[in-house]
């Protein structure tokens, strides 16, 4: 039902269906021939188009210098790109208000960029204190959302740097899910934390989402990562050019070329496994190069 | 012991001159370093903030640091119109000492809070007059602070010049007691002073302990032994 809207509002961008739409929130964004090109010439990205789904979790993958960043922050106009146009929900983010804009999207740095002078319950309370809420009403919200991304409200009153990197992205996802966004940029969010916070920070992610079903656009520069959390995935080279999109299973099924095969691992047969038979009756799952990958359980 | 119980005894009988001399001389203080204050912060955040500026203004700052204090106080009075013996002589003068000090510790201090910090603000909706309040002014408020507390000493030291244009402040005991050939009351004049600088000091400390109560660096008493400094700074 949500793909007939989106692509009603897609093939009809003016029609009644597409304000119907817009008046539900279905929070589309829309890359259309998008150019950034640098004072020196280089371009970052180059003649980008592409359809983000409304309320999916869409992965920007790819090397350094691929523009996945670039991308993101010309949705919240962080970044005006130099031709072609972004829009959400059908409107060119260029007209908007770009403070009033970047209040309605929430954004999860890399570097958290909690302000460190702020205790973490007046972080999170940020954007609704500037958009005129209350302090009181702020704060007890703010703490209703420490429990929502897991974290204990004894940690309300600390300081940002009296925490663990995974709990002060904790916070940066609090603070960005405080003014209630539809629409969430994460830039790099977990690249910083060691890899088992890592998993659970992806699995705390699919599980916000499962419950607040936001338009998501996520960028990493890990597969692995892209896999675990994307309903689609844009494999992106240098420039912004696009490899491939879709899902994780297409993607791993069938990727469109060496470039992509390279990418995801699958010409070193990391993704190909197959089953041994181990000691005490345990079927161990191995790649292409013998190395286990895990074990084989029952099926539910 | 003679010699101080008559030191004790002129201060005994001088006790309201002196005080009334402290008092103004703190008075005359404050000004300066509060306009110095706000006029460097104008001008050092603009310094900051477009690099155009910056080594324009940073070494305006200098040029004005290397102007003699005597000959200023002299020639001001012409300049401003005002009668020589005007106390407005000796604010415009010590504003102008401040500001001299103040403006490129305060494009340091901008140029120090970190960029992530201002980024993500910037990323999450704050217009650049919340960014200034919210983040970038506090944030650079431990180096503004260790600035405030080294001019707030060297203007109290400064204002004392001000006696040779007939101000009643503590340099009186100064110029005075050189006259007089009196060296108890220059040494009062200066333990007067020491004692408004400490004064000083401490407000300005315990301003940055309230303000700032997630900085931990600014500090009266180190190591449980008491002294003056800001660690780091």
């Amino acid at each position: 039902m949500a793909f007939l809207l989106e692509l009603t509002l897609y093939l009809l961008p003016t029609s009644r269906f597409a304000r119907l739409a817009r008046k539900v929130g279905a929070d589309m964004i829309e890359f259309q021939n998008v150019t950034k090109r640098f004072p020196d010439g280089s371009f970052a990205v180059k003649d980008f188009s592409l359809v983000v789904p409304s309320r999916k979790v869409t992965v920007f993958v790819g090397s350094s210098g691929a523009g996945k960043t670039t991308l993101l922050r010309m949705i919240n106009r962080m970044v005006n790109p130099t031709s072609g146009k972004v829009l959400i929900d059908g409107e060119d983010v260029a007209e908007l208000d770009p403070v009033a804009l970047r209040r309605k999207i929430g954004y999860v740095l890399q570097a958290t960029g909690l302000l460190p002078h702020r205790r973490i319950i007046d972080n999170v309370s940020s954007v609704p204190r500037l958009n005129g809420v209350p302090k009181k009403k702020a704060r007890e919200d703010a703490l209703t959302l420490l429990d929502t991304v897991g974290l204990d409200r004894s940690l309300a009153d600390r300081y940002p740097d009296q925490l663990s990197g995974g709990q002060q992205q904790r916070v940066g996802v609090a603070r960005a899910l405080a003014s209630d966004p539809n629409i969430m940029l994460m830039d790099e969010p977990f690249g910083a934390v060691d890899p088992i916070v890592r998993l659970e920070l992806q699995e705390e992610i699919n599980r916000l989402q499962r419950e607040l079903h936001k338009t998501m656009v996520f960028v990493t520069h890990n597969i692995d990562e892209a896999f675990a959390i994307a309903d689609q995935v844009v494999i992106l080279k240098s420039g912004g050019e696009i490899a491939q999109v879709g899902t994780p299973e297409e993607i791993l099924s069938k990727p469109v070329d060496d470039f992509v095969s390279t990418f995801i691992g699958a010409d070193k047969g990391k993704r190909t496994l197959h089953l041994k038979q181990g000691e005490d009756g345990v079927t161990v799952i191995v790649d292409d190069e013998g190395r286990p990958a895990g074990i084989l359980g029952d099926a539910e | 012991m003679q010699n101080e119980e008559f030191w004790m005894s002129w201060l005994f009988e001088n006790f309201d001159l002196v005080a009334s001399l402290t008092l103004n001389h703190a008075a005359l203080s404050f000004t300066p370093i509060f306009l110095g204050f706000v006029i460097a912060l104008v001008l050092g955040w603009t310094a900051n903030r477009w690099l155009l500026f910056r080594s324009w203004i940073i070494a305006g700052g200098s040029i004005l640091y290397t102007i003699p204090s005597l000959p200023l106080f002299v020639i001001l009075p012409y300049l401003l119109g005002t009668r020589i013996t005007d106390e407005r002589n000796i604010i415009v003068a010590l504003t102008i000492y401040a500001l001299a000090i103040l403006i490129r510790t305060v494009a340091d201090a901008f140029a120090a809070v970190p960029t992530d910090a201002i980024e993500a603000s910037r990323a999450i909706g704050y217009s650049s007059w919340n960014r200034f309040w919210h983040v970038e002014f506090p944030l650079a408020g431990p180096v503004l602070l260790a600035g405030l507390r080294v001019v707030s000493a060297s203007t109290i030291a400064l204002v004392s010049v001000g006696a040779i244009i007939g101000s009643a402040n503590l340099g009186y005991l100064f110029t005075n007691g050189k006259q007089r050939d009196f060296l108890d009351m220059i040494l009062i004049g200066i333990g007067a002073s020491f004692l408004i600088a400490l004064v000083f000091d401490i407000v300005l400390v315990l301003l940055g302990r309230v303000l700032m109560p997630w900085n931990k660096r600014t500090s009266l008493i180190t190591n449980g032994r008491r002294i003056l400094s800001t660690k780091g700074a």
